[in-house]
């Protein structure tokens, strides 16, 4: 494993670009384009304030630049250095920014939802989309890029209306049967689409392309309802995570239930594995790689022990938004594992086998659990807790890397490359970038760990 | 019991009415009767008599006590005491008879009385006792039933607080219940509330939005605008076109391809499941009807009734099941054959395999009984003593071995004496060759004996033939005495003739061998013996024949002593047992022998090296 020199970043912002060569940072209000093999300098721009939210193009041609405080989107071209495009949303202000999935159009949501402008970079036609709904994910695309879903709001109803993202013109427009829509998302087949209400209401409809209803869930009433929801990527299973600490597989022929995970606070099935992080005293050896030794690091804990206790959270109940549930869920790419978080144990990921619908390990961090993301490629997922340790777990084992560097460089968020190859390391002001061996060199210095089931 | 104190008082203070009212109480109470009878007798006789008999009678009284009681008697139905009266003025005169009978009569009834009064008071004891014995019985159940009683009122008194527990517990539930059902109307109250407020407040918000978007929007506000260099191609290289309801309909239609495209390609999935899931159900319910089949005859046998409708069943279904286009038929017309068919077939195996397992059962109960199976903890636990026993034979062997390598080091004399002893088993070997050579010879020299023997038959036949010859010869010379010295000539004449002739000497020295011959035949074979064994440089003994021998016998006895135990009884027996018992043993393969030999030496050494201490 090595890691690149650590780069500037502000605001957490960097990409790759979707085609995989290029790497887009912004340090305040410049946007750098880097070659992601020689991590040299392609292009940088410089924007009029403090960017705020960037977005790579589907094709990799475009970047957008939103700065949410100005009401104004920048648009960088990486074949034309001199192409440049300003949209400024005026007095209506900006509250979000997004690429179109052909990467000609620019979905602008002005403040207060009062609607959404699709700007074209192709024609000067503006369309306006009234009503869109101010929830957490009110806007979706298929993956193929045809189709686009958006929540909508009118007359205290929701709806949802389906665009044909070629032309913008509108396929389906239907109400749903919910209370305060949360959330959207298309299946990865493009063909289902689940709509999930409010968290107040454990509720979740799954519709069709064409606006019919195919199944309404719930699991229970007059409790905390979903915090979650991910699709797997072979679209047969729909992972719904809820504020009960249970995740709820749904199947897509009968959409019903097959199973649901529970995340109860002590483990006690021997075949599962728990690595436990143990705290390990500080290494002087500065600026080197550093694989824990044996029995530091992320170790499994000796399963002699039938029982094993995870370090739990009591909720504050009379907040919003308890740190209870499911808050995090992702399928690895082969559909095989999904990976959870539950909020009130939060040092703990739980990766669980789609295959056998059971518990497959336990990871248990020293610090809470900031994001988890699969490869792209293969059932490894790569885990940070915002300190200064790289967390890979896979069916193999499980390894931590301490991230080089002057000072603890706190990885806050990470992002793979599409080849699996490598992966962004982002911290306060910086980034690194992190590139892998290949699996089997890994799978060495897994069992160089020594002692994993 | 108080009857009968008050009556006893009464007895007491006057007899004769007592005895009156004693009589009117035997009628009164008939139940009482024995004690009436003590009363009537015993009181009275017992304890006043004698103060009776003192007061009663004196000098003077005599006439007076005597009509007294020639009265009391009569009056107890008595004949009097005095003789019949002949009139009234005469004095009655007292009849000593009719006195003596009475007394006897009263003694008789005495005496009786008596009897019945110890019959009665032991009666009486005897009921006394079980008196106290039921008194005290009821004493005891008077306690139980009173503790039980107070158990009761204990049990009563739990079961009522349980009761009134309960009684709270369902009043809290219920309560609870109407909390609960309060709650959740507040909480319906209070969300349909909230939605309403919701509501309300979207509403204004909407308003507001409106308000705001007509203010925002509608003013031609110059920032909102869109500052490009220069509009770039689509994606897909095509040029916009406009919306048409043609275009609305070319949506139309893709959407429902996709759709479709979905759709089949899950159907196809779900056909590829469904043709797998047949597949194998087939392979099952083949096997199914092969396990089955076997064991079709038995079953029917045992249960007609309950399995052999079901069997035929089975082999309709076999027969069925040769027609392989019924799996491509649709589901429908083949779901409830087959699910029919499956779900007997699943019945019979269960039934079979519970059978089985009933009879597992049954057997492993058994199974300490039944020598012929051997139980599992069995095997496992000789498997266990065996494995055991090669342990300890291995260990032995080692220590065996360890024990020879010290003595191989620690104990050179043994070692030498081994070492010698395999000399002495070379040696012995070529000393059996030897031996096997010397008896050729030995064998040899029988024969020539024999034939010096015959010869020397013949030569005595030939000599008296001779000697008659020269009976006959001399008797001629006595016959012709006229002659002396020509008889003498002839003599010396003879002897020449004798000496002349080679083959006659010899044959002389050969008749008088034979004559030595029983000593010969011992002494010669050793000398043989002991000059073989001079020509060989191991021999640890020289010339001395005796030596030699004792040697041999010696080695021979240790040397067979190891090759086999067996063969120790031969040896006992006699020496010439032994050399032979010896030559077979070294016969196949001189150098083999020897090994086996050491081999056998070491571990008899050993053997007896453990049985020293």
């Amino acid at each position: 494993m090595n890691f690149s020199e650590v780069f500037k970043l502000s605001s957490l912002l960097c990409k790759f670009s979707p085609d995989g060569k290029y790497l887009a940072s912004c340090v305040q209000y410049r946007l750098v384009v880097r070659d992601v093999n020689t991590l040299q300098i392609l292009q940088l721009y410089t924007c009029l304030d403090q960017i705020q939210h960037i977005e790579w193009s589907a094709d990799s041609l475009f970047i957008l630049c939103a700065m949410y405080k100005r009401g104004l989107v920048q648009v960088w071209s990486l074949e034309q250095p001199e192409w440049h495009c300003k949209i400024d949303e005026g007095s209506a202000g900006l509250v979000a920014s997004c690429w179109s999935p052909d990467g000609r159009h620019i979905l602008n949501t002005t403040e207060f939802h009062l609607r959404i402008t699709v700007w074209s970079l192709c024609t000067k036609s503006v369309s306006y989309i009234k009503y869109p709904k101010a929830c957490l994910q009110g806007i979706t695309f298929t993956r193929d890029g045809r189709y686009m879903a958006l929540a909508e709001r009118r007359d205290c109803k929701d709806y949802v209306s389906i665009f044909v993202c070629s032309d913008w013109q509108l396929l389906r427009h239907f109400d749903t049967d919910t209370q305060d829509l949360t959330g959207i998302e298309w299946a990865p087949n493009g063909c289902v689409l689940a709509v999930w209400d409010t968290c107040l209401e454990y509720k979740i409809l799954l519709y069709s392309l064409d606006g019919r209803l195919l199944s309404a869930y719930s699991a229970y009433e007059w409790s905390l309802g979903i915090k979650s929801v991910a699709w797997s990527p072979s679209s047969q299973f729909l992972a719904v995570g809820s504020y009960d600490g249970k995740v709820r597989i749904l199947n897509h022929v009968t959409w019903k239930m097959i199973t649901e995970f529970g995340h109860p606070a002590t483990i006690n099935n021997p075949k599962t594995v728990v690595y436990k992080e143990a705290q390990k005293s500080p290494q002087l050896g500065l600026g080197c790689l550093s694989f824990p030794p044996p029995g530091a690091g992320a170790g499994p804990l000796p399963s002699s022990e039938s029982k094993f206790s995870l370090q739990t959270l009591k909720p504050v109940t009379d907040r919003a938004n308890p740190k209870i549930g499911i808050g995090m869920l992702a399928f690895s790419p082969d559909s095989y594992f999904l990976a959870t978080r539950n909020d009130n144990t939060p040092n703990a990921v739980w990766v669980w086998d789609i295959q056998k619908l059971r518990l497959f390990a336990v990871l248990e961090q020293l610090s809470p659990v900031r994001t988890f993301q699969w490869d792209p490629q293969q059932p490894r997922l790569a885990i940070c807790t915002g300190g200064s340790r790289l967390y890979l777990w896979s069916p193999a084992g499980c390894m931590s890397v301490q991230v080089p560097g002057e000072g603890d460089f706190a990885v806050l968020s990470l992002c793979w490359h599409l080849s699996g190859d490598s992966m962004a390391l982002l911290s306060k002001d910086h980034v690194c970038l992190c590139f892998l061996e290949t699996e089997a060199a890994v799978s060495t210095a897994c069992r160089q760990l020594g002692g994993h089931t | 019991m108080g009857d009968w104190m008050t009556v006893t008082d009464r007895g007491l203070s006057s007899e004769s009415k007592s005895i009156s009212q004693y009589t009117s109480e035997i009628k009164m109470s008939p139940s009482s009767l024995y004690s009436q009878q003590v009363l009537c007798s015993s009181i009275p006789l017992s304890k006043n008599v004698h103060s009776f008999f003192s007061a009663f009678c004196t000098e003077d009284n005599i006439e007076q006590s005597v009509s007294y009681l020639d009265q009391e008697l009569t009056t107890f139905g008595f004949p009097s005491l005095y003789e019949e009266s002949k009139g009234k003025e005469t004095k009655r005169e007292l009849n000593i008879v009719a006195v003596l009978n009475c007394m006897n009569e009263l003694l008789v009834l005495q005496r009786k009385n008596l009897l019945a009064q110890e019959n009665v008071e032991t009666q009486n004891l005897k009921l006394g006792s079980d008196m106290d014995h039921l008194q005290s019985c009821y004493s005891k159940l008077k306690e139980q039933l009173e503790t039980s009683r107070r158990e009761m009122i204990g049990l009563q008194e739990r079961d009522r607080q349980l009761q009134c527990k309960n009684r709270n517990l369902h009043q809290l539930l219920k309560n609870e219940k109407d909390e609960v059902q309060k709650l959740q109307n507040i909480i319906a109250s209070r969300a349909t509330q909230y939605n309403h407020d919701m509501k309300r407040k979207e509403r204004e918000y909407n308003k507001l939005k409106e308000r705001l978007h007509q203010l925002v929007m509608n003013k031609k506000d110059k920032k909102i605008a869109m500052d490009i260099l220069n509009y770039v191609g689509r994606a897909d290289g095509k040029r916009g076109s406009w919306r048409t309801g043609k275009t609305e309909a070319r949506n139309e239609d893709e959407m429902y391809k996709i759709l479709l495209n979905d759709y089949e390609y899950r159907q196809k999935q779900i056909l590829m499941e469904n043709a797998e899931l047949k597949k194998v159900l087939q392979q099952m319910k083949k096997e199914m009807i092969s396990l089955l089949s076997p064991q079709k005859k038995k079953p029917r046998e045992r249960v007609d009734d309950s399995t052999g409708t079901v069997i035929s069943d089975v082999e309709e279904d076999a027969g069925e099941l040769s027609r392989e286009s019924m799996w491509d038929l649709s589901c429908e017309t083949v779901r409830e054959q087959l699910t029919n068919s499956i779900r007997k077939q699943w019945r019979i195996l269960k039934s079979h395999v519970e059978k089985l397992d009933n009879q597992v059962s049954k057997v492993h109960l058994e199974g300490f009984n039944d020598e012929d199976v051997i139980s599992r903890q069995d095997h496992e636990q000789e498997t266990e003593k065996l494995e055991l026993e090669i342990q300890q034979c291995k260990e032995m062997i080692k220590t065996q071995q360890q024990l020879l390598q010290q003595l191989a080091t620690a104990c050179d004399d043994d070692t030498t004496s081994l070492l010698r002893d395999c000399y002495l088993l070379e040696e012995k070997e070529r000393l059996k060759e030897e031996w096997s050579l010397f008896k050729e010879q030995k064998k040899n020299f029988e024969r020539e004996r024999r034939s010096f023997t015959e010869a020397a038959i013949r030569l005595g036949l030939e000599r008296k033939a001779f000697e008659e010859e020269r009976a006959s010869w001399l008797k001629q010379q006595f016959l012709n005495m006229t002659t002396f010295d020509h008889q003498n000539s002839e003599n010396v004449k003879l002897f020449s003739a004798f000496s002349g002739s080679s083959d006659r000497d010899n044959l002389t020295v050969h008749s008088r061998q034979p004559q030595k011959k029983p000593h010969s035949v011992s002494n010669g074979s050793p000398v043989c013996m002991s000059k073989l064994t001079k020509s060989l440089p191991a021999s640890p003994s020289t010339s001395d024949f005796c030596q030699t021998r004792s040697c041999i016998s010696e080695h021979s006895s240790i040397n067979v002593l190891n090759i086999t135990p067996e063969e120790i009884k031969p040896n006992q027996v006699g020496g010439e047992c032994t050399n032979q018992k010896w030559s077979v043993a070294s016969r196949p393969g001189s150098q083999e022998g020897c090994y086996s030999g050491c081999s056998l030496t070491y571990t008899n050494s050993h053997v007896e090296k453990d049985d020293l201490p």
